[in-house]
This record gives structure tokens, C-alpha cells and sequence, in this order.
């Protein structure tokens, strides 16, 4: 066993900290040690996105960084998007625009689509669909997100 | 007092939104790769690294010793039947004297940690004599090749033979088509978790899956335990597209927990889930269209070759699929059709969206378009001239019952207007080499291409795939039980639109899906709006006509005067008596109701009978641009109109369309896993491509509405449909832009440009 390594990471404004193997990654550390499960693996490869969270605000793979690196940064996951009871405006512009079917890629969609428009506060379709390319969806055919995320932008 | 018409919300023809969207979006919603339990277990399975070999020896002792491992299991620990499948069950729950493909499981283990299971998996010596695989399907038809299991190399042949023989066209056109081996790639892999009871007396599994009742019926088998014993409910599915109708993890997690009376915990990695399931059949096909001059099919003759790796899973029904759909929707009388399904070294191969007809499709579409090329007339007409209707007989000798607007869905998709042509304007990201900037705008060229398909609904050739569903009314609130696998396609958002519809009651609530009702049958062939559609709208109207007995009982009135129309219970001049939240204040009626398709039979030797229930249809345009210089292709439109029989859901309807036509875009130029001798070549998202919604093309979706006399809610299944006229579609659209005759896909920038 290699040596522990004691990170502190703010997650969705909670203050954690863990001891944790230099090798871990920033995704197990949101499932394994926070039972943080809304951050889905598709792919183990840094190929679907579903795993994208926020690292200070910026959409990140978090099966591309690990743990040690988010040690004192800000991490946002899907979970803590809510403002209390209040979904954030892009959630429900998935719900509205069906713009999920099984739902696997959602979180990371929801994830890379707020820092899309962060970026791009009026994009255009194919601004839309070039920012979320990396991001796999099955089911959709992306269409629904693709309008999802373009209500977004337009109702901010 | 005279009814007030208002506009119900979510009831059946509404965009009724996901009643799961909620906890999707939040992240709330448990996958069955998030389970956990106390003190729980991890598994892990152990694969043969080789395509074909004989075991000589399985050494666990060393994994035994790794401190955290609970148990290690071969096969000679499976208690029950040693082996599963769906339709022959020829599959090894773990290998006993050989394996038979690349990734076969060959042993178990639990371990405390998966990190511990992995040490494990590698401390097991397995000793191997490799053997030489049989990977070519065409060896596997001579039965003088040495069989590669007890049951030998055919799984099925199934010829068609009507009409005419020796019936030569004034046109005869050929070719021989062949397609790769798509993976239905759901993004959320494989994952169970299996609670053992008390004294290992039973087991209790969350899995991710298609067919609760089925993967019951199998395990239950494998562990020699009663079907009550073993409970189902339905982990959260990431997406199945046929992949999880075949077991996989079901059986091991199960033995791994029983054995150990611990919780035990399976999730594949994305490469372990590429050997996990089964992919869709590679398939050769040859044929030969006869027609008139002037274009009218006559007879068409084919050889279907359908790879179906190492053991038989599905193939057999995907055969029979794939021969009985080779004429396509175009009236025809005469056939000469030969079938095989066979057996090799490959990975094995089962159910995939489209199910054998996509297969079938790709050939008789390019057929059709050598038929109008040699006719002199153009790809549309050719197909109106050719287009089946209701009363039309296949070349099985069964007639089309069902609505078959053909030619209209052809006339539908030929308005849609067309995308604007390239101008010198045009976003470099949107055409063939994106930002790659490797095209010379001037030198794309732009093809159209057409593709129309028939696709079965439900399961055939006998198969009684019935669906059962509960509706409980009470005080006013309505809940539903049924165990229809929800897999992303939207029957829990359907369900209660039902319930509101037939019911006038607004609150829906769904019970647990599992195995504490009766089957649903699977989530598959494009049936759970028919079939679970119909149990539901079944054990509503039975509630209806007990709410409404009860308010005639009440009244003094003669129930047959009294309906629901709306939220209310009205008399024949449609005054309201009752609202039915009112009707059920401090009341319960409850009823389950079992409902079946109309019968199948069997095919004969010459492929004679009525072996399929009912039938959808489908036309696909598509329009592309090509860089010939590089190969490389930019699907630019999709053109589409559907006979859907009736929408009941717009939003969720263009969710299956969209969604089923990417994943016909991947198999026509993207998707295709590459095995060469016996060996799998890309078995992760990096070298196994999926479209990326800059791939997904633009899409114009219609939909022809003529109910189906035979559906329970006049609507057809839609799921299948999408993906499977679109890959010809897609490469007649190629062949347009290069002259290129590409008769296989996925189509690959070699084939276009070397």
C-alpha cells in the first residue's frame, strides 16, 4: 500500500478532508469517500464526460484529476447545483426540454452545459454542440440537450 | 351542471415530462453502479484471455491466501444447472473444460475491496492449451468442420421458399453486402448487487436489466434454488438497447453471495463490459433482386450469414428476423431465401436495436437502389412503385393486418425540405474534418440517399411475450405495479399518462419494479408501449368500470349510462355526477390485468407462416458531405417520417427518433468492433467511436398518425425503427457523393478515398 496523502477539498461548500492513496482519483474520491454518486464512470478512458464536475467553477473530467491536485480548491458536483429546495435553472431545463433518457450522462452534461454558458453566456447551436463533445449521451442523439442548454442561455 | 372542458395535463398525447427527470437531474436517481450495502462484498470475474483453448488446470490457492479475498468460485461450484441462455441454454455459467471466446469467465472471486478482487484475478493460475479459433462464419455452415461445442456450429438455418423458383426479372441486379459488429454501448456498464438470505435459503438481486422474470427463470435454474426464492427488482439502468437481455453478472453475483452470506456487489469496467454483453451479429449477405423494366420487384433471392460468436444467446430469433425482412416494405411474391445463424470463436452476439432487420435492411435497401439505377428512375420512386399496404402478403405467406402507410411515410419524408447547400459562408466546423481544417470547401461534394424499412413488433414464432400490470385506486390517488424494465425509454412517463386518461385521476404514482407481479416480458422489440401500454390501460379500464359500478350502486343509476369523461363520471348527456376523486374518497379498487398480442406461429421448412404480430414502418433521407480526398463524411440532415400509429408522448417520441437515428449514424460510419482472429482490438470508448453531438446530424422527424387496429392504445412501438433504415440511408447518401460502391459498414475514410 502506498502512502496516504491527507487532502482537504471543498465540496459543494462543505469542507471535507481524507487520507487518501496518492493514486486516487478526484471521482473515487467524490463516490468512495463522500457517497457522492451522482458523479457517474462511463468509460474509465476520460471518453464520455459523465464524471465532468466543476474545479473552481471550470467543468473538469474528475476521472482525469486526482484527488492530491483538488487538494484545497473548490469542487462542485451535480448534487450541489440546488439552492435549497430550488433545482438550478439548467436542471430544469433538462427536465423541461427532455433532455435525458436513462440519465447516466445527465450529471456530467448538467456540469459541462453551466460552464458552457458561463463561457459563452448566448451561444449558438453549434457553439453548444462543440462545447459539449465531450460529453457522450446514448439515448438522445443530443438533440434534447442541445435544446436544453439553449433555453438555458435564453431564459437566464 | 354540464362538464367544464379543460386541457388535462400529462394525460396521452401530452409531452408529459419524465416523472424520473427529477432525481436525474439532481443526481438523485440510484444507478445500479451506485448500490451499497452494509458489511457488502466486491466481485470479480476472471476471463479467458484466449479465443479458444482447452483448460488443462484452474490453481486458486494462491488467491485464496490474499488477505481480504472471501471466496473464490469455478465451476465447479455452481449448485445448479452449469449453464444459462436465453433461448438454448448453451453458455457455461463459469468455463468447465474449454473456453470459447476472449473474455469467457472462467472464475469468481469476493474480496473486501476491488483492488483486492484485482490482486486475486491475477494470483489464479489458469493453465491453457490454445487452440486454433474458428473465426471465419462460412466454415462454420461445413459440418465437416470439427463442432466448438456439444451443440454444434449451426445454430439455426431457416430458408424461405415461395413462388416462382426459376422466376428470372428483365432486371436483375446483385451484391453482396456486409456489415461489422456494433456494440450497444449504454453508457452505465454492467452493475448488481446481490443480498443473500439468511441461511442461503434465497437471494435478492439489483441489477440493471431488460427482463426481471426472465433473468429470474435462469438464475433460479443456475443456483437450484425455486423461482420464489429468487426475488429481482430493478437497479437504475444506464441505457440497455438489447445488451442487457442476456445475462451477465446476474448468476455470479448471486453464487458469490450465497457463498459467502455476504452482500456482494459486480460493476464492469467499460472494457470488462465489452466482453460482458453481446453485440449486434455481423452479418454477410448476398442477394438478387429480379423486377421489370419498369422497376416492379418480383422476386428476390438471398443468403443471410449471421455471425453469432461462441454461444447462441438471441441468434436464432435474429436469424429469423434478418430472412423474414430481407424483401423490405416492398410487395414481392417470389423468394429464394437461405439463412444461416452459426457459431464461432467470436464474441457472441445477440440482441441489438433493429434486432437482425437492421442487418437484413442494409442489404435490400442497397438492393434497391442498384434496382432504380438500373431502371433508369429515381430511388423514391422506386420504392413508390414497390410500396407494401395493408393486405399485402410477405414471402412467408402472412398478410400485413396492420396499418402500412409506405408510401406515405416515403411522400412525407421527400417534403421535407432540404438542408441549404454549402456556400463559401459555411462554419469550416461544419463540414467533413471539422476543426481539423483538412477540407477544401470547394472540393466537398454533397450526396442524398434514401432508406425505408419494416420492422416486427413484439416477439414471434409462437412466443406469448404477455405483459401484467396492477392498477390500485384509492382516495383519489392511483398507483401502478408492473415490472417493465424502465431502461431510459420513457414507460414510466407513458404509464401514467395512461392512467390519467382512462382514469380522470391526476396523481400517478409507480410501485417498485420487480418480480412481486407478473412478467412484463422484456424491454425489447419495440413492445412495452404495446404490451405493458396495453396491461396497464387494461387494469385501468377494470378499475373504471368497478368506480363506476360503485357510483351507480350509490346512486340508484344503470352503470352502463355512466362513463368517465375528463376528472368526472357523467351520464349519457354528459352532466357530471361525480368527479372520480370524489367517487373514491375512503375507497380501494384494485385489479391486475394480463395482456397478450394476438397469436404467432411457427415457420415451416420452406420459411411458410404467420410468424411475426404486427408490423412498423419507417422512411429515412439522408444528405451528406464528403471529402474524397480524406474519406471522411459529415452526415448533414436527416429526413424522416414514421408510421407511429398514434403519438402519445411528441417530446418523448422525438427522444426515440433522435436517439435511435445517432445510433444508426454510428454503425453506417463510426462504430464497429474490430475482432481479429477471435481477438477484440478496441474495447474502450477511445478506439470504439460513438457519435458526439457534433456527429449527430440535423433532424426533421414526422410522424404518420393511422392508429393500428390491433394496439391496444392505436399506438405502434417506435424504438427500433429510428436506427434502422438510416445506416443505408446514410451510405446510399456516400455512394451519391463518390460514386464509391460501398457495400459495407460501417462505411471507414479508407473505403472512400484509397
Amino acid at each position: 500500500m502506498s502512502q496516504m496523502i491527507k487532502v482537504a477539498i471543498t465540496v459543494n461548500g462543505q469542507h471535507t478532508t481524507a487520507m487518501v492513496e496518492p493514486r486516487t482519483l478526484l471521482v473515487q474520491y467524490l463516490r468512495d469517500n463522500l457517497n457522492l454518486t451522482a458523479t457517474n464512470v462511463g468509460c474509465d478512458t476520460s471518453s464520455c464526460g459523465a464524471c465532468t464536475v466543476h474545479l473552481n467553477g471550470e467543468a473538469v473530467k474528475s476521472c482525469t484529476i486526482l484527488a492530491v491536485q483538488a487538494d484545497g480548491e473548490n469542487v462542485t458536483t451535480v448534487e450541489g447545483l440546488a439552492n435549497g429546495n430550488e433545482m438550478h435553472p439548467m436542471q430544469q431545463a433538462f427536465m423541461a426540454n427532455h433532455g435525458l433518457q436513462c440519465g447516466y450522462c445527465t450529471p456530467g452534461m448538467v456540469m459541462a452545459a453551466i460552464s458552457l454558458v458561463k463561457d459563452i453566456p448566448n451561444p449558438t447551436e453549434e457553439d453548444v454542440r462543440i462545447g459539449l463533445e465531450g460529453n457522450l449521451c446514448r439515448c438522445t442523439g443530443y438533440h434534447n440537450i442541445v435544446q436544453s442548454v439553449l433555453a438555458y442561455a435564453e431564459g437566464k | 351542471m354540464s362538464v367544464k372542458t379543460r386541457t388535462r395535463r400529462d394525460i396521452l398525447g401530452t409531452s408529459a415530462l419524465r416523472p424520473d427527470a427529477v432525481p436525474k437531474v439532481q443526481g438523485k436517481f440510484a444507478f445500479s453502479s451506485d448500490l451499497w450495502a452494509e458489511n457488502m462484498l466486491w466481485g470479480a470475474t476472471l476471463r479467458s484471455p484466449h479465443a479458444y483453448a482447452r483448460i488443462v488446470s484452474i490453481d486458486t490457492t494462491a488467491a485464496w491466501k490474499i488477505d481480504g479475498v472471501e471466496c473464490v468460485l469455478t465451476h465447479e461450484d455452481v449448485p445448479g444447472k452449469p449453464t444459462y441462455g436465453l433461448i438454448a441454454s448453451d453458455q457455461p455459467v463459469l468455463a468447465r473444460d474449454f473456453v470459447r471466446y476472449m473474455g469467457e469467465p472462467v472464475v469468481l472471486v469476493a474480496g473486501d475491496h476491488p483492488e483486492t478482487c484485482r490482486r486475486a484475478l491475477a494470483a489464479i493460475k489458469v493453465e491453457y492449451e490454445v487452440l486454433e479459433p474458428l473465426v471465419d462464419p462460412e466454415k462454420s455452415i461445413d459440418l465437416s468442420v470439427p463442432p466448438i461445442h456439444p451443440d454444434g456450429n449451426l445454430i439455426r438455418r431457416q430458408q424461405i421458399i415461395r413462388g416462382d423458383q426459376s422466376l428470372i426479372g428483365e432486371v436483375v441486379v446483385e451484391g453482396n453486402y456486409e456489415l461489422g459488429m456494433q456494440d450497444q454501448a449504454f453508457l452505465g456498464t454492467e452493475a448488481a448487487l446481490a443480498l443473500p438470505d439468511p441461511g442461503g435459503t434465497g437471494v435478492e438481486l439489483y441489477v440493471a436489466t431488460q427482463w426481471l422474470h426472465e433473468d429470474r427463470g435462469q438464475i433460479a435454474a443456475c443456483l437450484n434454488l425455486p423461482e420464489d426464492k429468487v426475488r429481482l427488482v430493478l437497479g437504475g439502468v444506464g441505457g440497455a438497447f438489447g445488451a442487457r437481455e442476456d445475462i451477465s453478472l446476474q448468476v455470479h453475483s448471486c453464487l458469490l453471495a450465497l457463498r459467502t452470506s455476504r452482500p456482494v456487489k459486480m460493476q464492469y469496467s467499460r472494457q470488462e463490459s465489452f466482453f460482458g454483453h453481446v453485440h449486434r451479429h455481423p452479418a454477410r449477405i448476398w442477394m438478387r433482386h429480379h423486377a421489370t423494366k419498369d422497376g416492379r420487384l418480383l422476386r428476390v433471392e438471398a443468403r443471410v450469414v449471421m455471425d453469432g460468436g461462441a454461444y447462441a444467446s438471441t441468434s436464432s430469433a435474429v436469424l429469423i428476423n434478418a430472412v423474414t425482412h430481407v424483401q423490405g416494405p416492398y410487395k414481392c411474391e417470389h423468394a429464394t431465401v437461405d439463412g444461416y445463424a452459426v457459431r464461432t470463436n467470436n464474441p457472441p452476439c445477440g440482441a441489438m436495436r433493429g434486432f437482425g432487420v437492421v442487418q437484413a435492411c442494409f442489404a435490400h435497401e442497397g438492393q434497391m437502389d442498384k434496382l432504380a439505377l438500373a431502371c433508369g428512375i429515381s430511388p423514391v420512386d422506386i420504392r413508390l412503385i414497390n410500396a407494401m399496404e395493408t393486405g399485402d402478403r410477405l414471402i412467408t405467406g402472412q398478410t400485413i393486418l396492420n396499418s402500412a402507410p409506405v408510401a406515405q411515410c416515403i411522400r412525407e419524408t421527400a417534403e421535407i425540405p432540404m438542408p441549404p447547400n454549402m456556400t463559401n459562408d459555411t462554419d469550416v466546423l461544419a463540414i467533413p474534418g471539422g476543426s481539423g481544417l483538412t477540407a477544401t470547401p470547394s472540393k466537398i461534394r454533397r450526396g442524398i440517399g434514401w432508406g425505408v424499412s419494416i420492422k416486427n413488433l413484439m416477439y414471434s414464432e409462437g412466443f406469448d411475450d404477455f405483459s401484467t400490470a396492477r392498477c390500485t385506486v384509492e382516495d383519489g390517488r392511483v398507483s401502478l405495479k408492473f415490472a417493465t424494465s424502465e431502461v431510459g425509454q420513457g414507460f414510466v412517463t407513458l404509464a401514467p399518462q395512461i392512467a390519467r386518461t382512462v382514469l380522470g385521476l391526476d396523481e400517478v404514482f409507480i410501485e417498485t419494479i420487480d418480480t412481486g407481479i407478473g412478467s412484463a416480458g422484456s424491454t425489447s422489440a419495440s413492445r412495452q408501449t404495446w404490451m405493458s401500454g396495453g396491461a396497464v390501460n387494461g387494469a385501468c379500464k377494470l378499475v373504471a368500470t368497478n368506480i363506476i359500478a360503485e357510483v351507480a350502486k350509490m346512486r340508484g343509476l344503470d352503470p352502463s349510462t355512466l362513463q368517465i369523461q375528463g376528472t368526472d363520471i357523467v351520464d349519457l348527456s354528459g352532466n357530471a355526477v361525480e368527479s372520480v376523486v370524489a367517487a373514491t374518497k375512503g375507497k380501494r379498487f384494485s385489479e391486475t390485468y394480463e395482456f397478450h398480442h394476438q397469436p404467432t406461429g411457427e415457420l415451416d421448412e420452406n420459411g411458410q407462416g404467420d410468424c411475426h404480430t404486427a408490423f412498423a414502418f419507417v422512411a429515412h433521407r439522408a444528405v451528406v458531405d464528403v471529402d474524397p480526398d480524406l474519406g471522411l463524411v459529415k452526415v448533414v440532415q436527416i429526413a424522416t417520417a414514421q408510421d407511429v400509429g398514434r403519438v402519445l408522448n411528441p417530446l418523448s417520441l422525438l427522444g426515440q427518433v433522435e436517439g435511435g437515428i445517432a445510433q444508426g449514424l454510428g454503425l453506417a460510419v463510426m462504430e464497429e468492433i474490430i475482432v481479429e482472429n477471435g481477438r477484440v482490438r478496441n474495447p474502450s470508448f477511445t478506439d470504439y467511436l460513438l457519435p458526439t453531438a457534433l456527429d449527430a446530424p440535423d433532424v426533421i422527424a414526422r410522424y404518420v398518425e393511422v392508429p393500428d387496429p390491433y394496439a391496444p392504445l392505436g399506438a405502434k412501438g417506435v424504438g427500433e425503427p429510428p436506427c434502422i433504415s438510416v445506416t443505408p440511408a446514410i451510405v446510399a447518401a456516400i455512394r451519391d457523393a463518390t460514386g464509391v460502391d460501398l457495400l459495407r459498414v460501417p462505411v471507414r475514410p479508407q473505403d472512400i478515398c484509397l
